[in-house]
């Protein structure tokens, strides 16, 4: 230590000098440092929660409604499928396809060629027909009636009443309008100026060609410019060793086609940009382009050509006269997203719009979403499958984890002496509470359903073989694997309640003569329910959750129906999520957020339940 | 048939409690003062003994008699249909069981002549099997039944003996935490071996250190070839984004267990900590969606706004999803540590003129700093073993880089596609298995040291 | 209450000063004036309050969400409630040593470094070390743990911690020392060691000390507070206290038929 030099006392005086009040300062902003890294630190956090929660609950709302038209159907029924409709077994259905593509026919009131008629038929959905079977079914007297049914739309025809494929929007609808016919095609005519917004959409489409044009300009300058080093590279080569010319050929050869493709593309860009720029451009209206449409007289047009004052257009659905349209008697649109990247065509989006404005196009409530089961139409699916086997799985669970968690408890706290044994529990509970799910899955998978096999021995069969034989995708192999799980939580939570009870009550017991197994069972348990209870809803919420385990035991198939026992394939609706959000229909989007909406409500429930139950009854000794 | 059985051995274990209860008040000479135990330990005794008779017999016997039918059946579709490959044979039998089960209802892929034959012999030994169960079982209640009645007498000590047998079921109960792990290890433990020594031929060292991962490709039955099966990039997949995660959730977390501990009033306690356990609840498959669908098209296009080229899949959206599924888990571990610190420390710093933030540094967290640690590990031990959120979010292509806008594969990730992939089930579980006994040791060593740490803590301050 | 004779610099003026925990009064209207170089003891019957008015003088129940403090206390005339008064500034000035030995889970030299670390009192190395020295030396300490300064000051026995917390409050060169129930935790032999430590400590502070034992106070303070129900009953002399107290309520606290 070093020699004294400090002067205690003397120091008590820099607690009030400047340096102390600057210092101070300093000290203050650290502290209002950490203050904001924390408040930084949870503002964070709950603007990832409420990212997370305003995703899934605004894709949920697209599906909130789905759309029907209603159809004036005449309901007959060949002789075959009258029986089979007057079967009593719900299981056999009847799809009346005939009667409502008949139905959806008399609504164009023409004569439609084939690929138009397929066309028409797949904006209902595939079970349409179905449907309406089973409405007969219900009632037979309907056969032979007139029967207004609403039949749902297919799931891109709801997309697109939905807004997600774009919307018809104004083409400068301006002035009147002059119709007529040249052989095929029909001229029109209009003021200067009317037309402007589909011309700037297609002139700044136009743009945006030209300048991918351009680029592939710049692309194969580079490699005519590589073309040609190498080729002088090995018109060197040759000139020193004199070697043949295969090469240099081949080289010549890719430099040619290289140029020309440049050339193309310069001439493209260019004139693509000239059409950009150009304001009496004509533009051709092609497939990739946007759709310009226009609806008068009771028919609807296709441009096929646009001019600053006139264009070409074909009909898509007739018109009732020709010659001039007042203003305000048609009406032009355009579609932004070009027809090649769409499944509906301009004349399935002509018809739904045409049906649109007619009235016969409704929304109604999605209910379908939580009464159906899963299905591969995207319009048709809904969790209610899911939801059974859910509710299987997870009585299944509870009646196992229960029970078996509780019964550990009380021996571990009440009846285990202090040894090794004793230890190894505990730090085997400890870890399977953090052993990752995966292997749950792949446990469950083998000693439940295929067994366990050493070097090519079958040590033991899947045990539950048994019972069922084929375990996989049961409520039952989900149940158990999920009670294994859960079993280490309620375990803990069991014994902190138990521990939680005083000494002193089971000293009363035991001092006026019950046995120890006594006291825990009358005088112990009853006072840790509560919290036993709270903690196993907690830990059923996890598993409610939970979805690898199960995917791993084959809950991810695809299954139609719900099962009506916990022995029967089914999904829960964690699988289904991940089913759902894998399908590549779009409409599916909204639905897997749908089914995410509903089981974060049962979560919320379960959490909600377990929060009351402790408020409710904790007791503090 | 079976599910009546068991009703009738539940029914006779009731009786077996009715009838030894009334037995022992009849042999009691002075009423019930002269019983050693009360007559409903009595019942109680016999009830047991009845039940776990009953049932032990039945499950044992059903066991025997299912394994028998099965390979029966198995053995009959084998001599009728010999060319069947294993999948088909499968097929026949599960028809054939649908069939006789459920007989012109049943929904089955065919009904031909084999399909009809082997559902008659299944149906035949299913019957015999009923019989046997239901008779040895109910036979086998029944005399332990006759045999604890008459051991009902005033001196007999009923109740010790219950209660020893309910005690035996308690340390059942408890033993199967036990029983789980040993069954982990065991199922994983087969396929392990297989693949180390079959499938690669004792090459161990190519799984553990070649570069190279896809065990599948051209492999239709049984071998696989070593030069595909180095695990690296699986490991380094999971390193990576393991690394993303905790990058994201230790200083979330962290600071806002500081802030909530020893800052915040109790308003915003009141609302942040329900929120930060909300984030807990909510179920991986749903942090996987929002991986999915919001952040992984956020971080492409945020990268390609700033002119990098950002894969459709990439290790940092499921990096940094998984990171805020662990904030909660850092967060409420290390509030746990930090409140456990003892207010005497907090109030020594403070008498010496210390302000809360040099309290927190200086003393508190060094102090908490074991628990927080441990805390740390546990959500290693989370992240490495997560799977949803990399199987909706990561990619499946193996993949060796340091680039996390790359897409990377993980163990888990792996796992799930081997089994729920197309190929012959037997020759997929090999590698699969292996990683998850990896998985399962790496995590087990991570959660004893963390635990380990968190005890040695708690002692210090308790 | 009577007056006071003034010997000594006043160190704290306290005027009516009332303490709130919550909607419960927990200090009366208490006047007090505390010397310099001098000890003071303040006792009473448990939950009188004596505590609690022991912290107002460092602000400690700042850190307490619902204590409130109403009144006035001035350390050598400033108002230490006052806005401008930082109160990280006022502890490093006004130094405490609590019931229970706390020393920080760090090296016995961090201990007592602490303090001057974040005060910033020493500008080097050197320094630093000569005010552990110093420290240590004053609170008696120093021969016992000068070869072992890296051990752990947790691995200390009881009455060197206790010496350990005093050398720690010391070291950040206050002017005033708060003791409360320094010795409640300690055996006879440590008490006696820092009762000794106490009386040293006179020559160079002001020391408030909160004691149980009567005789402490008696042994170690030249002027007693008792407190009775949040009120400050009598003050004045120690001895005279002890001999001749004036209210009736000292007279049985003191011959022990309540407390």
């Amino acid at each position: 230590m070093a020699t004294t030099t400090v002067d205690m006392t003397a120091l008590s005086a820099q607690h009030t000098s400047e340096a102390a009040n600057k210092r101070s300062r300093a000290r203050h902003w650290a502290q209002w440092r950490l203050k904001a890294y924390g408040i930084a630190a949870i503002m964070l956090a709950a603007l990832a929660l409420g990212i997370l929660i305003s995703t899934v609950i605004v894709r949920a709302t697209t599906v909130f409604y789905e759309y029907y038209i209603s159809l004036d159907t005449m309901i007959e029924v060949a002789e075959g499928d009258r029986a089979r409709l007057a079967d009593p077994n719900p299981r056999v259905r009847v799809g009346l396809d005939k009667v409502t593509r008949t139905a959806l026919l008399a609504k164009v009131e023409r004569d439609l060629s084939r690929n138009e008629r397929r066309d028409l038929g797949r904006l209902l959905s595939t079970d349409a027909g179905l449907e309406l079977g089973d409405a007969v079914k219900a009632d037979m007297g309907l056969i032979g009636q007139r029967y207004l049914y609403p039949a749902l739309l297919d799931d891109e025809v709801q997309m697109y009443l939905k807004g997600a494929i774009g919307r018809l929007q104004d083409a400068g609808t301006a002035g009147p309008l002059e119709l007529t016919e040249e052989g095929d095609e029909i001229r029109l005519s209009f003021e200067p100026g009317a037309m402007a917004t589909a011309r700037e959409v297609l002139a700044e489409q136009r743009g945006i060609k030209a300048r991918a044009a351009r680029a592939e300009v710049a692309r194969q300058e580079n490699a005519i410019a590589a073309t040609r080093a190498s080729l002088a590279a090995a018109a060197q080569a040759q000139a020193e060793e004199d070697e043949e010319g295969a090469e240099t050929a081949s080289l010549q050869s890719a430099l040619d086609a290289f140029i020309a493709r440049r050339d193309r593309a310069r001439e493209l860009a260019e004139a693509l940009q000239a059409k950009s720029a150009d304001p009496a451009a004509v533009f051709d209206l092609t497939g990739d382009d946007p759709s310009v449409l226009i609806r008068t007289s009771g028919g609807w047009l296709k441009l096929s050509e646009l001019g600053p004052e006139d264009a070409k257009a074909a009909v898509m659905e007739p018109l009732s006269t020709f010659g001039e349209a007042e203003p305000g008697a048609w009406e032009a649109f355009y579609l932004a997203r070009p027809e090649v990247s769409r499944n509906l065509n301009d004349r399935q989006i002509v018809w739904v719009e045409t049906f649109k404005r007619m009235g016969f196009v409704f929304s109604s409530l999605n209910t379908r979403l939580l009464s159906s089961s899963d299905s591969s139409n995207a319009e048709l699916a809904g969790i209610w499958g899911a939801m059974v086997g859910s509710f299987w799985t997870m009585i299944v669970t509870f009646c196992l984890a229960f029970p078996i968690g509780v019964m550990a408890a009380i021996y571990l706290e009440e009846f285990a002496p202090k040894n090794r044994l004793t230890d190894f529990i505990e730090v085997n509970i400890n870890n399977l509470a953090a052993v990752s799910s995966i292997v749950f899955g792949l446990f469950g998978i083998t000693v439940l359903i295929t067994g366990v096999k050493l070097f090519d021995v079958q040590l033991f069969d899947g045990l539950l073989r048994a019972i069922i034989d084929d375990p996989r995708s049961t409520p039952l192999a989900g149940g158990f694997v999920l009670a294994l799980m859960s079993l280490p939580t309620i375990i803990i939570a069991a014994r902190a309640s138990i521990r939680a009870v005083p000494p002193s009550i089971r000293d009363a017991a035991l001092g006026i003569g019950a046995s120890k197994l006594q006291t825990s069972t009358h005088h112990v348990l009853p006072l840790a329910m509560p919290g036993i209870l709270t903690g196993s809803i907690i830990a059923m919420a996890q598993a409610l959750g939970e979805t690898a385990p199960l995917i791993i035991i084959g809950m991810n198939s695809f299954i139609q129906e719900a099962p009506s026992t916990p022995f029967d394939k089914g999904n829960v609706l964690p699988s289904l999520i991940y089913l759902w959000n894998n399908n590549s229909e779009r409409l599916f989007d909204g639905k897997t957020a749908a089914a995410i909406v509903v089981l974060l409500i049962f979560l919320i429930a379960m959490n909600a339940l377990a929060v009351l139950l402790r408020k409710r009854f904790e007791r503090r000794w | 048939m079976l599910s009546l059985s068991l009703l009738a051995i539940v029914m006779l274990a009731m009786v077996g409690f009715a009838m030894g209860r009334s037995r022992a008040v009849a042999v009691a000479p002075a009423g019930h003062a002269s019983l050693h135990s009360r007559p409903s330990y009595h019942g109680l005794y016999c009830l047991l003994w009845v039940l776990i008779v009953g049932l032990g017999v039945f499950v044992l016997l059903d066991m025997v008699m299912t394994s028998h039918k099965t390979s029966a059946v198995y053995a009959l579709i084998q001599s009728q249909a010999p060319e069947l490959s294993e999948i088909q044979t499968q097929l026949v039998f599960l028809d054939a069981s649908k069939i006789a089960v459920e007989g012109e209802a049943a929904v089955v892929s065919s009904r031909d002549a084999l399909r009809i034959l082997v559902a008659e012999l299944y149906a035949e030994k299913t019957a015999l099997l009923s019989w046997i169960v239901s008779i040895g079982a109910l036979a086998a209640a029944a005399a332990s039944f006759a045999v604890t009645y008459r051991q009902i007498d005033a001196g007999f000590r009923a109740r010790n003996r219950a209660e020893r047998i309910l005690r035996g079921i308690l340390w059942i109960s408890a033993t199967i935490a036990i029983l789980t792990t040993i069954g982990i290890v065991l199922a994983l433990l087969g396929e392990t071996l297989n693949f180390f020594i079959d499938q690669i031929d004792g090459q161990w060292a190519a799984f553990f250190f070649g570069t190279t991962w896809s065990p599948l490709s051209g492999v239709h039955e049984g071998e696989l070839d070593p030069a595909k099966v180095g695990s690296i990039p699986l490991f380094a997949g999971t390193l990576m984004i393991t690394v993303i995660a905790m990058l994201v959730a230790v200083p979330i977390g962290l600071f806002a267990a500081i802030y909530l501990s020893d800052f915040a009033g109790p308003r915003v306690r009141s609302w942040a900590k329900p929120m930060i356990e909300i984030l807990a609840g909510i179920p991986t498959v749903v942090y996987g969606f929002f991986a999915a669908i919001t952040v992984a098209p956020f971080v492409r296009d945020a990268g390609q706004a700033i002119g990098l080229d950002v894969s459709a899949q990439s290790a940092l959206a499921a990096g940094v999803v998984m990171g805020i599924m662990i904030i909660p888990f850092i967060s409420s571990l290390s509030d746990d540590v930090i409140n456990a610190v003892p207010q005497s420390l907090r109030d020594g710093s403070y008498g010496l003129g210390a302000t809360k933030a040099e309290t927190m540094r200086k003393v508190i967290l060094p102090a908490a700093l074991p628990g927080i640690v441990s805390a740390v590990l546990l959500g290693v031990s989370r992240a490495v073993g997560e799977t949803m959120i990399v199987v909706m979010a990561a990619g499946q292509g193996a993949n060796l880089t340091w680039n996390p806008l790359e897409e990377v594969t993980t163990v888990t990730v792996q796992i799930v596609m081997l089994i729920l992939g197309d190929t012959d089930a037997s020759t997929a579980a090999g590698p699969a298995y292996t990683l998850g006994f990896v998985l399962f040791f790496v995590t087990l060593v991570l959660n004893i040291i963390a635990l380990r740490i968190v005890r040695r803590y708690r002692e210090m301050y308790d | 209450m009577q007056d006071v004779e003034v010997q000594n610099d006043i160190k704290f003026r306290a005027r009516g000063v009332d303490v709130f925990y919550g909607d419960n009064q927990a200090i009366k209207s208490v006047d007090i004036d505390i010397e310099d170089r001098a000890v003071t003891a303040f006792i009473g019957p448990s939950g009188c309050g004596k505590s609690t008015f022991l912290r107002c003088l460092n602000r400690m129940n700042d850190t307490i969400d619902i204590c409130r403090v109403m009144g006035e206390i001035r350390l050598d005339g400033d108002d230490i409630y006052a806005r401008d008064i930082d109160p990280v500034q006022l502890r490093a000035r006004v130094g405490m040593v609590f019931q229970k030995p706390n020393p920080f889970p760090k090296s016995i030299y961090d201990n007592v470094a602490y303090g001057p670390r974040i005060h910033g009192l020493a500008s080097t190395r050197i320094e630093l070390d000569d005010i552990v020295e110093q420290s240590l030396k004053r609170a008696a300490i120093w021969a016992e743990v000068k070869d072992r300064l890296d051990a752990p000051g947790t691995g200390l026995s009881g009455g060197q911690q206790q010496r350990l917390c005093i050398a720690r409050a010391v070291a950040t060169a206050p002017e005033v020392l708060l003791m409360d129930e320094p010795c409640s935790a300690l055996d006879p032999i440590a008490t006696a060691q820092v009762e000794e430590l106490i009386d040293e400590l006179r020559e160079s502070y002001s020391v408030v000390i909160v004691t149980h034992s009567m005789q402490q106070a008696a042994r170690v303070s030249q002027k007693t507070a008792f407190f009775h129900l949040g009120e400050v009953l009598e003050y004045g002399e120690t001895g005279k206290i002890f001999t001749n107290p004036d209210h009736e309520k000292t007279q049985q606290y003191i011959t022990g038929r309540f407390g």
